[in-house]
């Protein structure tokens, strides 16, 4: 009951614009997710489809492998990422900024590429196991950690750290008794999108873990799409999402944020000894050579053919990139990013703000809002599929779809991000405000804007990379005519011929630079946090 | 203030290019509801359906019929997609179904039967499957055991030439093969064994592969670009399922010019797809459909075919190009299987191949 007392002392000049929040968002959760999944599961769900997949032995190991799998890589994720996401939200350094775009590369790098740039750099003997597929999941997720601890670590005072170090805490009982604690629900969120993401990963599943390997997800696939056994699939589909929502919400329960930080801040300060300069750019270099090194596999095959004894330099795959179709497919991409990075950011803050400052009732509205994450992506496109087919609401053709596809993978991850830090606004700034006789809109741009600009900045950031990395089967929800950059890019793959394999990682490293420049540019639009 | 301008200027420069583009595929979407208009028709295809750029450019003029071409994923994505559709489609026509699909495709009762003149110019083996004319033949490719040529030569070791081969000890750990239940061409040369080996001799073949060392990968991808090292280089293992075609793709595509193929292909383990198109159940333009079939059959798209997507064309007046006759091989007796045969056995047979492979 803690939480629902503290949702309570949200300040009511916001109750009554935020009670009208929830409309929009549940309109389009409604329309582009329940209806379609209800529709697809009337159409294909059979009492013998249960039967046979929850008898089958095959469905019980995968069942079990995805389990193991997601919280090995959300283990393995944490691990990696915390030094960065502690660098990262504490200190100012030449290269701050560009090594948060860095970090943010994998996680917007189609599947195929990230499979294909770690086959590149893995030694042979890894190649098609958990291993790999582990590996791949974490480098993949680091920026998950990054983006949504770091908006949190950010906020703390360094002053409650120094407090404890003043009076005589080492810096591991520090970090341990009040930096954890503080982080906690920070944490709890971004490990349960990892594991979720994990949990559902269909790409880096099929192309690392190899044939053998299979997840829930990729069973749909192929039960779906390849073997042709639609009752089974959609049984499967909807144990996948049974046990997700379940666990989604125990999780949720138990993590529920109820600490109030004592101070708020936006403070970043400068390494100043050498120890702690050591510290920061030994971190920071050591992330970026992590994040690098297959990256660089990406541009080295650009560039070279290799003949059995020789590798020679060539630049025909970047001669050939420069065509009419590619640059369609460039600019495709980047524009179905852009409507998604703003449909997912725009439903996400009213879906936050509604819950927080609307009703506690409004719970409802976060816990579905997660849902989108545990159906999986085949099973959401095959229902758009015969929802919308007849006319005037025939919208199969509408290229709208892919980018509202999108924005629906993305949404529960921008509601995760910024609703914690809404939660943390504290109260008072604006009840000042509103004596002051400032609307209710402009006390928001005011006084609860520029605290939140970093989590609505990473929200719109992660929205747009899952635009255009194209995630799980979603590329194939949508009929297009003109193509996207992930799928020029697994179709050059998919031709013998060294011209055209060239053309593909020259394609791999512009998606790279793309992704890089607007990472960097979205982050720019927030406010500087350099200390005053 | 000025970062509110930026992001506020951003913002509308997004809006309105979402807004024009949606306005632009509206008015599209207009002409085609116009019953007197001129029509545009719908060619849904996989991925792997690249023709000459303007190809149909000459049909337009000849018919004043526009075609529009949407691809969505591979070949399976689109089988899937149009059993689910079936009766209400997303096109008028589809191209890309092969042999070992089409079971899926004429159970949900996907297509219009038509028969098209050209299929006079066509071998009759090629309408062996489809009496009823449900689809039309388009062009046919052949999955075959490929190898590394300089691999073998350097060693001194003879290529493998016949499925049976493979089992050689001589062979262990030199066999890359793409999964049967995630690959077009991994299920082909699945179906390759089964034709070879018979519906209750393959099952030890296999075993056989596996004890052998066979590697199996996801899709064909990670066989031929990674993992196969006559093509990029890149892997250890000299022989790979792919297609007949795939030694005239390595010429065609080398950088720089090379005047021999660096692999070659075992003539006797090819598996023949055979590709069709057809006209989807439910299309509004039935009688334009049939004429964009007629098109594709004909002599000017099907002479199109080798150069751009690296199979034969059905016509038999076509006429190949000599990069491609020097170095693709067109095996005279491939393997095959009667479409009745794979419709009543798919699903078993994988779920057999999973459990001896894949466990």
């Amino acid at each position: 009951m803690n939480q629902v007392a503290s949702t309570n002392v949200a300040p009511s000049l916001y109750r009554r614009s935020a009670r009208w929040l929830w409309i929009a968002p549940a309109v389009f959760l409604v329309l582009i997710l329940v209806i379609p999944t209800t529709a697809i599961i009337l159409r294909g769900a059979t009492f013998e489809g249960f039967r046979d997949v929850l008898n089958n032995s095959t469905i019980k190991q995968a069942l079990w492998f995805t389990a193991w799998q997601a919280l090995a890589s959300t283990a393995l994720t944490l691990i990696v990422a915390l030094p960065a996401t502690f660098v990262l939200s504490r200190f100012t350094f030449t290269g701050n900024r560009a090594l948060q775009a860095l970090i943010t590369v994998p996680f917007l790098l189609p599947t195929v590429v990230v499979g294909a740039a770690f086959l590149a750099v893995l030694p042979s003997q890894l190649h098609y196991t958990a291993t790999a597929l582990i590996v791949a999941h974490a480098y993949f997720n680091l920026t998950v950690v990054v983006r949504i601890v770091g908006a949190r670590w950010e906020q703390l005072h360094p002053g409650i750290e120094q407090a404890a170090r003043t009076l005589g805490a080492s810096p591991f009982a520090v970090f341990r008794t009040v930096t954890l604690p503080l982080l906690r629900s920070a944490l709890a969120t971004a490990s349960g999108v990892i594991a979720l993401f994990a949990f559902t990963s269909y790409g880096i599943v099929r192309t690392l873990g190899g044939p053998g390997r299979a997840t829930i997800e990729t069973e749909i696939y192929t039960r779906s799409v390849l073997i042709g056994d639609m009752p089974g699939a959609i049984a499967l589909s909807i144990v996948q999402m049974i046990v997700l929502t379940a666990l989604l919400w125990w999780w949720a329960k138990r993590h529920r944020d109820t600490s109030e930080s004592p101070q708020i801040s936006v403070a970043q300060r400068s390494p100043s000894t050498r120890g702690q300069i050591a510290l920061v750019y030994g971190i920071a270099l050591a992330t970026a050579a992590v994040v690098i090194a297959p990256l660089s596999a990406l541009v080295w095959r650009s560039l070279t053919r290799t003949t059995p004894g020789a590798t020679r330099f060539t630049l025909s795959g970047w001669r050939a990139v420069t065509s009419s179709t590619t640059l369609s497919a460039i600019s495709t991409s980047t524009l179905f990013a852009l409507c998604a990075m703003v449909i997912a950011t725009v439903l996400g803050l009213m879906v936050a703000l509604g819950v927080a400052y609307g009703s506690p009732r409004f719970v409802w509205l976060e816990r579905i809002s997660v849902l989108p994450l545990t159906v999986s992506a085949v099973t959401i496109g095959l229902g758009i599929l015969i929802t919308y087919d007849t006319t005037p609401y025939d919208f199969r053709s509408a290229w709208m779809v892919t980018p509202l596809a999108h924005s629906l993978i993305a949404l529960p991850l921008v509601v995760r991000i910024v609703l914690p830090v809404v939660r943390q606004i504290p109260r008072g700034l604006q009840s000042v405000a509103s004596t002051l006789g400032a609307t209710p809109l402009q006390t928001w741009l005011t006084v609860d804007r520029p605290l939140m600009s970093r989590a609505i900045g990473a929200s719109a950031a992660i929205a747009f990379a899952i635009s255009i990395g194209e995630f799980g089967a979603t590329s194939f929800l949508t009929r297009r005519s003109s193509e996207t950059l992930p799928v020029t890019i697994s179709r050059l793959l998919s031709r013998p011929g060294d011209a055209l394999r060239t053309q593909a990682y020259a394609l791999c490293v512009i998606v790279v630079v793309i992704s890089m420049i607007a990472i960097f540019l979205i982050d720019m639009l927030r406010p500087s946090r350099k200390a005053k | 203030m000025k970062k509110y301008l930026l992001a506020l200027i951003a913002l509308s420069v997004i809006a309105a290019s979402c807004s024009s583009s949606t306005s632009s595929t509206d008015s599209s979407a207009n002409t085609n509801d116009v019953a007197d208009g001129p029509v545009t028709l719908t060619l849904l295809a996989h991925d792997s359906f690249t023709p000459t750029p303007g190809i149909f450019d000459a049909f337009t003029a000849a018919t004043g019929i526009a075609v529009e071409v949407v691809q969505s994923g591979d070949a399976g994505q689109l089988i899937t997609k149009a059993v689910l559709t079936s009766g209400n489609p997303e096109g008028d026509v589809l191209w890309g179904v092969d042999n070992t699909l089409l079971s899926r495709a004429l159970e949900a009762d996907v297509f219009s039967a038509y028969q098209t003149p050209n299929t006079k110019f066509m071998d009759a083996t090629l309408l062996h499957d489809i009496p009823g004319h449900e689809v039309t033949p388009v062009d046919t490719g052949d999955v075959c055991i490929n190898y590394d040529i300089a691999w073998f030569k350097s060693r001194n070791i003879a290529p493998p030439l016949t499925l049976d081969a493979l089992t050689n000890k001589q062979y262990a750990n030199l066999l890359v093969v793409p999964s049967a239940l995630s690959s077009s061409p991994g299920l082909a040369f699945l179906m390759a064994t089964i034709a070879e080996f018979g519906t209750d001799g393959w099952q030890s073949y296999w075993k056989s592969l596996r004890d052998n060392g066979v590697m199996v990968v996801d899709g064909w991808t990670q066989a031929y670009g990674t993992e196969f090292s006559g093509a990029a280089g890149n892997g250890d293992r000299p022989i790979v399922v792919s297609y007949s075609s795939s030694p005239s793709a390595e010429v065609i595509f080398a950088d720089p010019p090379v005047d021999a193929a660096p692999t070659a292909v075992a003539s006797l383990t090819c598996f023949e797809q055979i590709e069709y198109t057809g006209i989807l159940r439910g299309t509004k333009h039935e009688a334009e459909a049939k004429l964009l079939i007629d098109y594709l059959t004909d002599l000017t798209f099907q002479n199109d075919l080798p150069l751009t997507q690296f199979v034969f064309p059905v016509h038999s007046g076509a006429v190949l190009p000599e990069a491609f006759t020097k170095y693709a091989l067109r095996p005279e007796n491939p393997l095959r299987l009667e479409a009745d045969v794979i419709a009543t056995n798919r699903t078993t047979w994988l779920d057999e191949w999973s459990a001896i492979v894949l466990k």
